[in-house]
Order: structure tokens, then C-alpha cells, then sequence
């Protein structure tokens, strides 16, 4: 078990609702962001004065651009069908963390300065000043929301918290409050290229280093090719699929596909990042700049197609977003949506029947799949609606023999968030994700119990590392979490891998 | 004319006015906003009319809400299909001959008031029994509750118990409408129901109740799933793309 300075919630048999404590997790707090990491963005550097006005200014700004928050601030009626589907509520017991409790922390504000109602009986419809004390409470609250819009499913109006908690970031970072974690990343990208900080050196040697490793598992020369120009697909990957565990085997895994599908494809040093930090602050200004860069990796290296690895908020930026910051892509080869994902070229591979596997590979797992929040509930993949919880599941199913699904309030539309999605992920913020993943790590215990299950595949970076971390807090190995294309990466059959094999035999 | 017929014929004209223009006026604010990403909530329809489609199913089922919570979906869509049912069955007041429909309702829209009544109280009951629910109730989500709860009892006990001269109300109501004003029964039980009716009619606009509007313009529910297929964009994210 990994310790922890905070109390490790226990897990019980069934995701339970909680009552209320009150201010359990009001001093979580993440980072605040030096003027190094702000100024790169276009936010200045410290708390600017008159940050009140500002503020609202700013909130009057957004309203106009944005209809989800205008909509979503007058629409709601309290009825309370969000108050528990949120993981971190579930988790925390804080009254706060319900989706509408978040919400209310904006709608007081908006109340107070853009309705009638607010303006001259704050007190009836519950309307507040914006004082130092909401600021904190912002600050807080809205660094405890993982965007993941699973209360959004539930609302009879369609109210997305996300959209609210994006709305309150980009205040906050308009007036100087921004989050360490987010802005530092998203500076990298805009320096370095990607998340971490890679250069194109240690990306080539990383890739390199993964042929080598192909090649003496395998015996087949399998490629991972870098800023190749003339490929015909363009790869873009969140950068822990470059190293971290156990991302890179997924990675080794797309590789090994493209290999035997006999596509031509490239990584490029560029867009060497899929994700896109610039969604969580709800930034459209940065999410675009960052966006763009795929657009010129793909006009440089003279790509027919664009295709996106294992990554939930990315595939959401990709999917959702992309034609609409970067696009038009007409200069891409029209037979092809734009952006794929890799498991629809998988997923497609497998149904023209180019790739063989030896299922019995997998043969020491029982495997249950995380379906990711955003793509559950903020994308697709293939044409037909809900397409992203049938294709993992049948990639999946052709390559291994045993598969369980979890509690069905768990998986699909309804999926969990793992607890460190939206800009969450740093170890500033680790109380909150080791109580933020209760609800999952409960209906995953309850598959272990029942049906033997070994493993958790898993499709987005953010949902790996976090559950590599934190499984260990509950008498889990991080081991049990596993790439979706690592499975495939183990059962796939490599033409010419087969002599080699016997080769070793003898 | 008495001083109530004229009080109260002005207000209606005052209440109808901030109903009809507070509205239109909120409803221009939503429409005039753009959305400038694609959000839908998926999995979400591919077409217009599987839009159309999720849609109705919202608003006349509360989809959404009966996966949410099975006690809530319940007292709301009974106080909602009662209120429903009320207010088509009062459109006789309104009317003259009148409609085939609205007398089809008649049996309907009386016994309905009980389902909008339990409704009501049942929801009312939540914010008092569900810890969440109470800790997320602003006096005004109370008022509002009682408010409508009123307006239905006010109602009912006109209708079942202290019969109102129905047929003077409908000349007074029809002579407002027509600006040819003829006296308002002085039944105290209806003038508390009609003065209800103003009031809930004058904050419809700046209140909670904008969620009957705001449907129809959330994002989440309203797109179409086709990003990859066309390309969305908003007024003011094309200027900002041309100016860089």
C-alpha cells in the first residue's frame, strides 16, 4: 500500500452516496502559477489590481462568446439530479463538489452583477459579492472538477459543469490566478513542442531504442519512424506515450499495426503532443495555438491522414475541435475522416482481416475496460453513435480471450473519471485523486471479486498514469493497468516473427 | 367598473407585457450568443432530425432526468404533465366558441390539477428530506415551489370546493383580451389565484423558470455529432483567426 498523509477512503462493496461534510477539501489547493508560466500565455503575471472588475469584465466577456454559459447559468432549477454523479463529491463527501454546489460558486457571481434578480434580492436567489473569500472558493473548487461531464448526462438540461469550471479558469487566469500545473505544461508545448518537454534528440533515440526492443522480441523490423516526410499518416500521440509505463507499450503496439497493415506512417518532432492542456483552462486562444501546430506538422511532412493515440481529452480536442481550430483539412486525402483514431484504423484493420493474432497471448489476463470520459461523453469513434464504447471493446475482444465488463453505472455514458483528468494530474493534487477514483476502484474491485479480473485496459494517457499511481493506495498493483494497444501489441502476429521464434527454439 | 376589474385588467396587461417581452428578450440573449465549439453530450445524434428527436424526448419525457433520479423524474413529470394538462383545460377561458380540443381536455385538465399538486409537494418534500437537495435551496427555489404550489390549491378549491362565478371570469377575461372591459367576479379565493398568476407570469423572465427556454439552446443537447464532417465555426473565432 502506498501511504499517505490524508485518509485513504475504504472501498466498499457498492459506490455509495455520501452525506454531506462539510469543507472536507477546502484546503485542497493546486500550485498557483509564477509569472514565468503565465506570461508565455497571454495572462499576466500576479493577482492584477482591480481584480474584481476584471473579473467581471471578464465573465461579461465570456457570456457573450459562449451560449453554454449563458444558457447554463440561468437554466439551472436545483433539482438536484447531478448532486451525486460526481466522482470527487462521492469520493470527498464535500457539499461542494456536487456539480450544481461548483456551479453556484459562478452562478452567485453572474447573479449578483448580470440579473435582475441578483442585483436587487441577492438574498433571495441566494446572489453574492466577488470577494477575496469567493476568489479562494473558485480557486479551489474549480481545481476539483475533472471536466469529465459525466452530471452533464444526468441534467434535464444538459447543463455541463465542465463548461462552467473552463469558464471559471479562464477568469481566473485572466486576472492572474492561473494553475502551476496547466500553464507550465502548455508553455512547454509552445518551447519544446510536447507535454514534457522532449526534444527531438530524445525522441529519436526513445524511438530508436524501440525498434531495437521490437527487433529482439519480435525478430521483425518493426519502424517508429520520426518527421519521415512522404508518409501517408501522420501519428500524434500524448508524449508519455514515449516512456511512461504503461503507455509506451500501447505505443509499441500502433507501431506494430501500422507494420502490419503495411501502412506508411511518422511521428513528427512538432506535433510530438496530442494532448491539449489549452481545453482544461478553457482557453480557445491557446487551445488553437496549440492546435495548430498539428496542422503545420501535417502540411510540412506532406501527410494524407491524421491519426490520434490513446488519449481521452486529446481525442476530444481531436474529434470535436480540431476541424474547427485547425481546419479546413482539404489538403488531406478526403477518403478519410479527419482526425482517425487509432483504434478505428485498428478496429478497421481487423475487419479487412490484415491482421492475425494469437489470442492465447493474452491467455494470463482477464481483462475489464475504462471507458475514458471524454470519450464517452465528449466524441465518437466510427460513424454510428456510441461507437466509442463498441470498438475498444471488440479491438479487444479479437485479441483477447477473456473480457468483463464492470458495473453497468460505471462503463459507457456513465463511466467514472478516473480522478485525474482536467489539468488534475500533478502531485499537488494527490488527496483529491486518491479519493477521486473511489467510484472506479470500487466497481473495479467488484470484477476482481466476482469475475477474476487481472487487468484494467485503459485508452487515455491521463487515465494510466493516474491509476498507476493510485491503485497502490488501494491494495492494488499498478501493474493492472494496461494499454488497449499493449493487448494488441502482445496477441498481434507479425509476418516473418514466426521463423525467428523457431529460430530462438532451436 | 369597480377599482378591482381595473386593477386587475391593467395588471394582466402589465404581467402579459413582461411575460411576453422579458422572454423574447432572454430568448434573444441565448439565441445571440454563439456556441463556437461543438459540445453535444455523446453518444448524440448524427442528423437534424435525430436532434429533433432527442429533443422531444427531453422535453416531453425528461429523458435525462430519469436517468438521473428516479424519485425526481417522478414528481416532476407529474407536475409538469398536470400543469400541462391545466393550462390547455383554461384555454376555455380564453376562447369563444370553444376549441374542439380544449373541450376533449376539459375532464383531463380538472382531475390533472391533483397530479401538479403531488407533484409539487413531492418536490418540495425533496429539499427538505434530501440532505443535498436542502443544502442546494436558495429561499427561492422554496418560494417558487410555493408560489406554484398556491397558484394549484387557489385553483382547485375554486374548481371542487368554492365554486367562482366561472362565467363572469371568462366575460372579464375575454373582455381584457378584446380592451372591452367587463367587471371581475369579487371572489376572494379567485382574486388570490389571479394575483398569484400575475406575480408568476412578472418573474417568469428573471427567474429559475427560464430552464423552459433554456432547453432548447443548451449546446449539449441541441448539436448535431458531425465535427469531422463539417466544420463549425463562430463569428468571433474567424476574427481571431484572420487577425493572426
Amino acid at each position: 500500500m502506498a501511504k499517505a498523509d490524508f485518509s485513504v477512503p475504504e472501498i466498499g462493496e457498492h459506490i455509495e452516496v455520501p452525506l454531506l461534510v462539510d469543507g472536507t477539501m477546502a484546503h485542497s489547493k493546486p500550485y498557483v502559477a509564477k509569472a514565468d508560466f503565465q506570461t508565455p500565455l497571454g495572462y499576466p503575471g500576479e493577482l492584477v489590481e482591480n481584480w474584481q472588475q476584471k473579473a467581471i469584465d471578464k465573465m461579461g466577456e465570456l457570456l457573450g462568446k459562449y451560449r453554454s454559459l449563458r444558457v447554463y447559468l440561468d437554466s439551472c432549477v436545483k433539482c438536484g439530479a447531478c448532486t451525486d454523479k460526481c466522482h470527487y463529491f462521492i469520493g470527498t463527501k464535500d457539499p461542494k463538489n456536487m456539480p450544481v454546489a461548483r456551479q453556484d460558486l459562478l452562478r452567485k457571481v453572474y447573479r449578483r452583477y448580470f440579473t435582475f434578480a441578483g442585483k436587487y434580492f441577492p438574498k433571495l436567489v441566494g446572489a453574492e459579492d466577488l470577494t477575496k473569500e469567493v476568489l479562494d472558493d473558485w480557486y479551489s473548487y474549480f481545481h476539483q472538477c475533472s471536466q469529465c461531464r459525466r452530471c452533464s448526462v444526468f441534467c434535464p438540461y444538459g447543463i455541463d459543469t465542465a463548461e462552467i469550471s473552463m469558464a471559471a479558469r479562464e477568469i481566473m487566469d485572466s486576472i492572474g490566478v492561473g494553475q502551476k500545473y496547466c500553464n507550465e505544461i502548455i508553455g512547454k508545448v509552445f518551447r519544446i513542442g510536447n507535454n514534457l518537454g522532449l526534444t527531438k534528440g530524445a525522441l529519436r533515440d526513445t524511438l530508436e531504442g524501440l525498434e531495437e526492443d521490437v527487433l529482439a522480441d519480435t525478430g521483425v523490423e518493426v519502424k517508429y519512424p520520426l518527421d519521415q516526410k512522404g508518409a501517408e499518416i501522420l501519428l500524434v500521440t500524448p508524449s508519455a506515450d514515449f516512456f511512461a509505463e504503461p503507455h509506451v507499450d500501447g505505443l509499441i503496439g500502433y507501431g506494430k499495426v501500422f507494420h502490419a497493415a503495411g501502412a506508411s506512417w511518422t511521428l513528427s518532432s512538432k506535433a510530438s503532443e496530442a494532448g491539449n492542456f489549452g481545453m482544461f483552462i478553457g482557453s480557445y486562444e491557446n487551445m488553437r495555438r496549440i492546435s495548430m501546430r498539428i496542422r503545420e506538422a501535417a502540411l510540412e511532412l506532406g501527410v494524407k491522414r491524421i491519426i490520434f493515440g490513446e488519449c481521452g481529452h486529446a481525442w476530444r480536442v481531436a474529434y470535436s475541435f480540431l476541424n474547427t481550430l485547425a481546419g479546413p483539412f482539404d489538403f488531406l486525402d478526403p477518403k478519410y475522416p479527419v482526425p482517425q483514431h487509432i483504434l478505428e484504423f485498428t478496429y478497421n484493420e481487423i475487419q479487412k482481416g490484415t491482421l492475425k493474432f494469437d489470442k492465447s497471448q493474452n491467455d494470463h489476463m482477464v481483462v475489464t475496460f475504462h471507458d475514458s470520459c471524454n470519450v464517452a461523453r465528449a466524441s465518437r469513434m466510427g460513424p454510428n453513435p456510441g461507437g466509442q464504447f463498441e470498438i475498444p471493446r471488440a479491438v479487444i475482444k479479437a485479441v483477447c480471450n477473456h473480457f468483463v465488463d464492470m458495473d453497468p453505472d460505471t462503463i459507457h455514458e456513465k463511466t467514472f473519471c478516473c480522478g485525474g483528468g482536467g489539468g488534475l494530474l500533478t502531485d499537488d493534487l494527490m488527496e483529491l485523486r486518491v479519493k477521486g477514483a473511489v467510484p472506479r476502484v470500487t466497481a473495479l474491485k467488484q470484477v476482481i471479486k466476482d469475475h477474476g479480473v487481472t487487468h484494467m485496459a485503459a485508452i487515455c494517457a491521463i487515465c494510466k498514469s493516474q491509476f498507476t499511481k493510485v491503485l497502490p493506495y488501494y491494495g492494488l498493483e499498478m501493474g493492472q493497468i494496461v494499454s488497449l494497444h499493449q493487448l494488441v501489441s502482445n496477441a498481434i502476429v507479425l509476418s516473418g516473427a514466426q521463423e525467428t521464434r523457431d529460430e530462438d527454439d532451436d | 367598473m369597480s377599482f378591482l376589474t381595473i386593477l386587475f385588467a391593467l395588471s394582466f396587461y402589465v404581467a402579459a407585457a413582461l411575460f411576453v417581452g422579458g422572454l423574447a428578450y432572454k430568448i434573444y440573449r441565448f439565441a445571440a450568443s454563439p456556441a463556437p465549439l461543438k459540445i453535444p453530450t455523446t453518444p448524440a445524434p448524427v442528423t437534424q432530425f435525430g436532434v429533433v428527436l432527442r429533443m422531444f424526448r427531453e422535453v416531453v419525457f425528461f429523458e435525462s432526468l430519469f436517468k438521473g433520479t428516479k424519485w425526481t423524474w417522478m414528481f416532476s413529470w407529474m407536475f409538469h404533465v398536470g400543469l400541462f394538462l391545466v393550462l390547455a383545460r383554461h384555454l376555455r377561458y380564453f376562447t369563444n366558441p370553444v376549441w374542439a380540443p380544449v373541450e376533449f381536455i376539459q375532464f383531463f385538465g380538472t382531475y390533472g390539477s391533483f397530479l401538479m399538486v403531488m407533484g409539487l409537494a413531492g418536490l418540495w418534500a425533496r429539499r427538505f428530506l434530501v440532505d443535498r437537495v436542502h443544502y442546494i435551496s436558495a429561499p427561492s427555489d422554496h418560494l417558487m415551489l410555493i408560489l406554484l404550489l398556491l397558484i394549484g390549491i387557489s385553483g382547485m378549491l375554486t374548481t371542487f370546493v368554492f365554486h367562482t362565478d366561472i362565467v363572469a371570469l371568462k366575460s372579464f377575461i375575454l373582455g381584457v383580451m378584446t380592451f372591452d372591459w367587463k367587471p371581475l367576479p369579487d371572489d376572494p379565493l379567485l382574486v388570490l389565484h389571479l394575483s398569484l398568476v400575475i406575480l408568476l407570469m412578472m418573474i417568469f423572465p428573471f427567474s429559475k423558470l427560464l430552464h423552459a427556454p433554456g432547453i432548447f439552446f443548451s449546446p449539449t443537447r441541441n448539436q448535431i455529432d458531425n465535427p469531422r464532417e463539417r466544420r463549425h465555426i463562430a463569428a468571433w473565432a474567424r476574427k481571431l483567426e484572420e487577425s493572426s
